[in-house]
């Protein structure tokens, strides 16, 4: 059992070479904060990131920052409030949903998992905000993609193959990341009394209108005091945040609020308090109790969501989040993860697919964690798995069974 | 121009052509095989028009099943495939091979379905670009990004590229604004990615397809997000004395937090070419031009406009103005739209290269070409997508004249090579393609292009999809090198571990 600390990328290069030599695996991990997610490794060996840590280069007027893989994610954040920008994929911390503390993670680990949140449905997700790579593949070959401009078609983009491969593709040494201005000022309307189903239009409607709604999440009656610590009260409340310029912002929200005046009576949250909601819901707050009952991340068209839900609470006990304007499901089981029954209603109302982010082991490694493929699709999967890593040297297991 | 050296033509399909145009015809009934050489004529070349080749026969299929039936066809028999959409691409994505399928996605022009609640539209990847805006525009809604040849170039193409436009600096590019794709792979499998879901159950198949130029797979389908058109769009015309200031102003623009909707440069030989050719009212004693573009809520938009004009004149603007009506914003953009062809009046032929460079490299890269321009003695204009730093250098040459059009092309190939060594890449949104193929190993090493490769592998192993375009040199896959083994010791001894 050795864990391997490298700090440079040669390093990293000269021990994959060596795992690939020995064949003998390697979990790869930055801080490990996300390590619960997946099926369990069983690997002798741990190539450790947390020391390649460094920010290589910021331009804030080039909107472009570099950072060494193991780079504290929080420490980049820090870097950018100071010149007014920010990551606007929003990345989530797993962190309190999966029993660890809070704020810890690696930019490298955020491209693996592509990490977004509740922004993504404006925004986009990791892989829409990396512009390159350094990585070193299972092969034990060194290789870059991509580079630090926006705008570049030349070449395949391996940098996206990256984002969601869990580190089974290859270990990235290095990443470019598109930065963009940190918003100005912000405010959330919050809608009491609505059912899924109206809130569901409600944000369909919000989110089609000229508002630039940047979040749309509706928390029911069942988790809505885990929120703000309780300052909601009772009852369901849907959520919409505008962000930017504070007339724009002032504007907009006005403009949301006439078109939702019937609805009854409509709150508006200050900017600061906005600001901790939605790094609640990003975070998943209601679930993260301390407990390792089964909790899924569901992606489904925005309308078809609250419909699979309905009728999966006529076959389980669930508790239930939205973001994405519905189209992102918080889930979590009261009993068994009901695996089957959550995938086959997903394709009953319209596709999508289900990740077990929490459970215990046992369950993980018994249960696919992530959404199977069809057939076709599987096997090119696996196909591309192959080119990277032939030998099946870096997290083996973790997304599919080896 | 001297064409590109293009995979050998395999003599045994070139022998057997007659009876693959009969199946072809089996496959595909009707008028959806084209196989005279008169009739092929019109699909000899795309956009880089200096390139031709007849293919072998040009099919023209109607519905995945046939799409499928032709691509295990073809792998059955090792035929090679190039598959085109509106054949717009300016890299030669799309030239035809003499011994390859000619796969015309042109009659898959249907869209199947507009889903508002859900902003999705799935439409066939023959439908054209503005094709899909024009579908939403009358709930107020369009699909953002918007290359110049949007009128053209389909939905298709625009994911095999990766297709940006003026808007992608806020608005992002066609990466980012697809959510799901049907496919076709090389032996006849079709496949679904994404949906009107966001994000992918496992690997980014959607990321490496999309800008992966029609080698891994042939689109069926496209799902696009459709956004609400914002509420309103202003523009500011913006004069500068430098390129420099220019560029700072582009600078501090950025730095204050604003993500404009367009912003464009040109520079003096686009300026007087554009003017000459419109009449947009560009100034014309100015070094650069500045087109500024804020759009949103109104109420933003007339905030943000003093803000810039205020930057502006910070770096030295010596003139200013701002569009007072829908009418003059689109007089401001007029020249700019108008730049390519403007620029084809005062010289017989031109180059479009299509670099990106790290915006504070402009002056750099400016300088540099006129250095260039002097040395191999032919002019060069520029407009810029300034937001993002995407170069389109504009060489002027004379095809008629010896030797003209080689020293074009070199001196395109320096200017990308200058884009690589400040920092950028080769293309920006044109492709690679055919074009500039061979200036990859400029930014890519052998390990960089070997990795893309197997990914390559992994889609096509054989190789027939758009053979001869991105890679200078496609090894078969089974050659690639195999894996070096060193038995030995553990890496690193003195590094720590735990």
């Amino acid at each position: 059992m050795t864990t391997f600390t490298p700090s440079t990328a040669e390093e990293v290069l000269e021990t994959v070479q060596w795992a690939v030599s020995e064949e003998v695996p390697l979990e790869v991990v930055g801080h490990g904060s996300k390590r619960g997610i997946g099926r369990p490794l069983q690997t002798e060996h741990t190539l450790d990131l947390s020391a390649l840590s460094d920010i290589t280069l910021y331009e804030p007027a080039e909107l472009v920052l570099s950072a060494r893989a193991g780079t504290p994610i929080r420490e980049i954040e820090e870097l950018l409030f100071q010149h007014g920008q920010q990551l606007a994929f929003e990345p989530m911390d797993y962190g309190p949903l999966l029993g660890q503390e809070a704020g810890r993670g690696t930019i490298g680990g955020a491209l693996a998992a592509n990490l977004s949140g509740p922004r993504r449905l404006k925004s986009g997700a990791a892989r829409d905000h990396v512009l390159g790579i350094h990585a070193v593949s299972g092969r034990g070959k060194a290789f870059k993609s991509g580079g630090r401009v926006v705008k570049n078609v030349t070449g395949y983009d391996l940098s996206k193959a990256m984002a969601g491969s869990w580190g089974t593709l290859a270990v990235v040494t290095d990443v470019t990341f598109k930065v963009l201005p940190a918003t100005e000022t912000e405010t959330t309307l919050a809608i009491a009394g609505l059912d899924d189903v109206q809130a569901t239009a409600i944000m369909a409607e919000a989110m089609g209108s000229s508002a630039e709604v940047s979040g749309a999440s509706h928390l029911p009656e069942m988790v809505v005091r885990r929120f703000l610590n309780g300052a909601f009260g009772g009852g369901p409340r849907t959520v919409l945040r505008v962000e930017g310029f504070a007339p724009s912002v002032a504007y907009r929200s006005e403009k949301l609020h006439k078109l939702f005046a019937g609805l009854g009576p409509v709150e508006f949250l200050e900017a600061d308090i906005s600001r901790t909601l939605w790094r609640e819901i990003r975070d998943c707050k209601p679930f993260a109790d301390g407990t390792n009952a089964p909790v899924w991340r569901v992606s489904m068209a925005p309308t078809d969501a609250h419909q699979m839900i309905a009728a999966l609470r006529m076959e389980a006990g669930v508790n239930a989040f939205y973001d994405w304007q519905g189209g992102l499901i918080w889930l979590r089981m009261e009993a068994d993860p009901e695996a089957e029954t959550l995938r086959g209603m997903i394709t009953r109302f319209g596709g999508g697919h289900a990740t077990l982010v929490r459970a215990p082991a046992p369950l993980r490694a018994s249960l696919p964690v992530f959404q199977p493929q069809p057939p076709a699709l599987a096997a090119l999967s696996a196909r591309l798995k192959e080119q990277f890593d032939p030998k099946g040297i870096l997290n083996p297991g973790r997304m599919a069974a080896a | 121009m001297s064409g590109p050296s293009l995979p050998k033509p395999d003599a045994e399909t070139l022998r057997r052509r007659h009876e693959i145009v009969a199946d072809m015809r089996i496959i595909v009934p009707g008028e959806g095989v084209v196989d005279t050489a008169n009739e092929m004529r019109a699909f000899e070349s795309d956009g880089l028009t200096a390139y031709r080749q007849l293919p072998l026969v040009v099919v023209l299929p109607e519905t995945t099943a046939q799409v499928s039936r032709i691509l295990k066809y073809c792998h059955d028999r090792n035929i090679r495939v190039v598959p085109r959409g509106s054949g717009t691409s300016l890299s030669g994505g799309a030239l035809p091979l003499e011994d390859a399928v000619l796969l015309v996605m042109s009659r898959f022009n249907r869209i199947l379905d507009i889903d508002f609640p859900n902003r999705a539209v799935v439409a066939q990847p023959g439908v054209t670009n503005l094709g899909i805006t024009n579908a939403v525009e009358h709930e107020g809604f369009y699909y953002a990004p918007d290359p110049s040849s949007q009128i053209a170039c389909s939905i298709g193409g625009n994911v095999a590229e990766n297709s940006g436009g003026v808007h992608c600096l806020k608005y992002g590019l066609t990466a980012n604004n697809v959510l799901g794709i049907e496919m076709v792979l090389i032996n006849g499998e079709v496949v679904r990615l994404g949906g009107k879901h966001l994000d992918s159950e496992g690997y980014d198949l959607l990321g490496i397809m999309t800008g992966s130029e029609g080698l891994l797979g042939v689109v069926t389908e496209v799902t696009v997000r459709i956004l609400k058109k914002p509420e309103m769009a202003r523009a500011l015309l913006i004069g500068f004395p430098s390129s420099e200031e220019a560029g700072q102003c582009v600078a501090d623009i950025i730095g204050a937090g604003i993500i404009p909707g367009g912003m464009e440069m040109m520079d003096r030989p686009a300026i007087h070419a554009a003017e000459d050719f419109v009449h947009a009212g560009y100034p014309l004693e100015c070094e650069a031009l500045l087109i500024v573009e804020l759009d949103g809520p109104g109420a933003e938009v007339d905030h943000l406009i003093a803000e810039v004009e205020a930057i502006a004149a910070r770096n030295n603007s010596t003139t200013c103005r701002i569009s007072q009506s829908e009418e003059e914003r689109l007089t401001f953009w007029a020249g700019r739209k108008a730049a390519f062809p403007a620029v084809g009046r005062i010289s017989p032929d031109y180059y479009c290269m299509d670099g990106t460079i790290p915006r504070k490299e402009l002056p750099k890269v400016l300088s540099g070409m006129r250095e260039l321009s002097e040395k191999y003695g032919l002019r060069v204009a520029n407009v810029f997508h300034a937001g993002d730093g995407n170069l389109h250098p504009l060489i002027l040459y004379d095809a008629n004249e010896p030797g003209e059009l080689e020293r074009a092309e070199a001196f395109g190939a320096d200017i990308l090579r200058l884009c690589v060594k400040v920092g950028g890449v080769l293309t920006g949104e044109h492709g690679v393609g055919v074009e500039k193929r061979d200036l990859m190993p400029e930014m890519f090493d052998k390990a960089d292009l070997d990795q893309q490769i197997r990914v390559k592998c992994a889609f096509d192993p054989n190789h027939l999809l758009n053979p001869g375009k991105v890679f200078p040199q496609l090894h078969r896959c089974a050659e690639l090198g195999r894996m070096h083994i060193h038995r030995g010791q553990m890496p690193f001894p003195d590094i720590p571990r735990f």
